[in-house]
């Protein structure tokens, strides 16, 4: 019987297993920020336990950075301290860190990928959820918690037994102006938010295949908002030309050798899967969600569903929405375009695209934040700084930001946010406020607009 | 507040337990509501407990919000019953350590996301799944008779209301269950497997 791509790589990193139980499995990259590392460098130190190979690991500030001022001091203590206390672990166990104002600070999941240091075949880890965006390389990347980061800086390893498969298929072409992120949001809305839970999914079928890397790695970044640990995209000529020439890439030969090895990890034609699902490309509209878990999502054109449920009801209360009702004409006042889901140069593209011309709507605070200091660089470099300033939008530096407010970019108590992040939890980008996810064209429209609008009425 | 246990760094051993417990009926409970993303600043792991479940606990002043399950002395124990899908969300291992600090050692649900699972477990709290209908029944008797004694026996991987034959049995992956008999973790065992990590290395194809 064929073997998958997860099949493939995973077995490719088994170390050894216990019987009956699980197995050792090799972690060629672990990624690590300032929030779900310290206590893991706390407990090696006191274990006195060295970091077994720092020559595989890849540290940048992102979470609790600050998004303007980033030359200045950190005004608030406990973050200060965090990242601090990052600094003084990566000099102490010699670990390359991208720190805050380094030319290749940004987002974890969007620096790494862009330095090439994220190839396929690999197994990559990090103490965060979105791990799982790199799985847009043909990669088996997963989240994991602080005691396994100490884990894999002990022995580059972690335990853990082989989840099941699932696959969902896209044929079909994609409408005009359906974005990446339309299709996770569709998948998650049809699937549910524990569907993938125990699964590793991979997503095959033509509109993967003919996505740009930086699409793919949406949806991969998706992957953990129905459950799955990760998600994951055969590679083919896309991923090789993306990764190829990038800083901490393989050149030359060593490439071409490589390249040879990526193309042998398509899954067989004879594999089968646990589970499998399958949609169409057509009936995918532009989606937002309404409710406070990102499987809680429409197409903008569709109104909320009836369901008598408790915990649903408790959501449309927090959200303030009913049973029934369009959100098209609500009225917003934030939008936040940024996260690790969509802050690639081609969201800002998709944006300015979109604005150019136009003028924000007066109510509407918008930060743009780009996930990078190289695509913040892009931006510019493109023009298209001029084109959000002209249009009343705030260009702000790389982090996390209003994704989870950890840092002051925190939405008030009961405002809608129309926001590009990968998750509308109570209170997620701030006390009291209400998150709606939505795509870069969707939120680029509402911020002109200054309400929920039928997108699809203009992209006819 | 009722901080039962403090956790050390080491793993505490875990046999059974016998508690009244918590009823959390609600679905889908992320990390974000457990430990909210603000209080991840802090680079230990203690004191989370303070801050769990902060904004269905607290209002934005402070104040108890007496309606949330937690505020209401009627209930009490070291067993947190809730609903389905428990723990999605962030990675962040703080909501295990918010929930051990607070004093629950064991959570009772119909399904829990991956990575929580796994936090829980290397944190000695307990994820006891059991079928939708058994959480049902489970969360309507502890509702009404606050009072239920919950058993919770790992050796023989069962639930039960004390004083009568409701129970249910529940899996665990078996060296998952001798770490949390025994107080093991997972580095230990990691590090005992150096040289054949080495020697993985060394021959590595890929």
């Amino acid at each position: 019987m064929g073997k998958t791509l997860f099949d493939k790589v995973w077995d490719a990193h088994v170390v050894d297993a216990i019987e009956n139980g699980p197995q050792v499995l090799y972690i060629d990259k672990h990624l690590i920020h300032e929030v779900t590392s310290p206590q893991a460098f706390n407990e090696l130190k006191e274990r006195d336990i060295p970091v077994f190979r720092p020559d595989q690991i890849v540290a940048t500030a992102d979470h609790n950075t600050p998004t303007i001022n980033q030359h200045l001091p950190i005004k608030d203590l406990l973050s200060k301290n965090q990242l601090e206390q990052l600094s003084d672990n990566c000099k102490k166990n010699n670990i390359t860190l991208y720190e805050l104002g380094h030319k290749y600070n940004g987002i974890v999941h969007v620096m790494a990928p862009e330095l090439g240091f994220t190839q396929p075949g690999m197994t990559i880890v990090c103490g965060d959820s979105h791990t799982s965006t790199h799985g847009a390389f043909g990669t088996i990347a997963f989240g994991i918690g602080t005691s396994q980061v100490a884990q894999v800086f002990a022995s580059q390893c972690l335990l853990l037994s082989k989840p099941k498969s699932l696959r969902v298929t896209i044929n079909g072409k994609l409408r005009a102006g359906v974005l990446p992120k339309d299709v996770i949001l569709y998948i998650i809305s049809k699937l549910g938010t524990n569907s993938g839970t125990g699964y590793f999914c991979e997503y095959a079928g033509d509109v993967f295949k003919n996505m740009s890397m930086e699409g793919r790695m949406t949806i991969c970044n998706m992957s953990i908002e129905m459950g799955a640990r990760g998600g994951m995209i055969a590679p083919d000529q896309t991923t090789f030309d993306y990764v190829e020439g990038r800083e901490y890439a393989p050149k030359g030969e060593a490439f071409d050798k490589k390249v040879a090895y990526w193309k042998t990890l398509p899954t067989d034609v004879d594999a089968t899967f646990d589970k499998e699902y399958f949609f169409d490309a057509e009936d995918i509209e532009p989606m937002i969600t309404y409710g406070t878990n990102p499987g809680m999502g429409i197409k903008i054109t569709e109104n909320i569903p009836n369901i008598n449920d408790a915990s649903f009801e408790k959501s449309l209360e927090y959200m303030d929405f009913k049973k029934g009702e369009s959100l098209i004409n609500k009225p917003i006042n934030f939008v936040f375009i940024g996260s690790c889901t969509n802050s690639r140069i081609e969201d800002f593209r998709v944006a300015a695209d979109y604005i150019k011309g136009k003028q924000k709507a007066q109510n509407v605070t918008a930060w743009l934040v780009p996930g990078s200091k190289q695509v913040e660089s892009q931006i510019i470099d493109e023009g298209l700084k001029d084109i959000f300033v002209n249009a009343g939008f705030e260009l702000r530096q790389p982090g996390c930001s209003a994704c989870l407010a950890m840092n002051d970019d925190k939405i008030p108590q009961g405002e809608y946010c129309v926001s590009t992040s990968n998750r509308n939890f109570e209170g997620r980008q701030g006390q009291g406020s209400r998150t709606i996810l939505a795509s870069p064209l969707v939120a680029a429209a509402v911020a002109i607009e200054g309400k929920i609008i039928d997108i699809t009425k203009q992209l006819n | 507040m009722r901080f039962l246990l403090k956790r050390e760094m080491t793993m505490e051993k875990f046999t059974t337990l016998s508690s009244t417990a918590i009823p959390l009926d609600i679905e889908n409970v992320d990390t974000d509501q457990i430990i909210p993303a603000r209080f991840l600043k802090a680079t230990d792991r203690e004191g989370f407990g303070n801050n769990v479940f902060r904004d269905w606990r607290f209002d934005k002043n402070g104040n108890e919000n007496p309606d949330f399950i937690l505020n209401n002395k009627t209930y009490s124990g070291n067993i947190l019953v809730a609903g389905n899908n428990f723990g999605c969300g962030s990675s962040r291992e703080h909501a295990a350590w918010a929930l051990t600090d607070y004093g629950f050692k064991v959570i009772v649900s119909s399904f829990f996301a991956d990575i929580f699972k796994g936090n829980a477990l290397n944190n000695g709290l307990l994820p006891v799944q059991v079928p939708a209908d058994f959480l049902k029944v489970l969360l309507s008797e502890i509702k009404n008779k606050p009072d239920t004694q919950l058993i919770v026996n790992l050796e023989l991987q069962t639930i039960s209301i004390k004083g009568t034959s409701f129970k249910a049995s529940f899996d665990i992956d078996a060296y998952k269950k001798t770490c949390m008999i025994n107080g093991y973790d997972d580095i230990d065992y990691l590090l005992s497997k150096k040289q054949t990590i080495e020697a993985f290395e060394a021959k590595k194809t890929y």
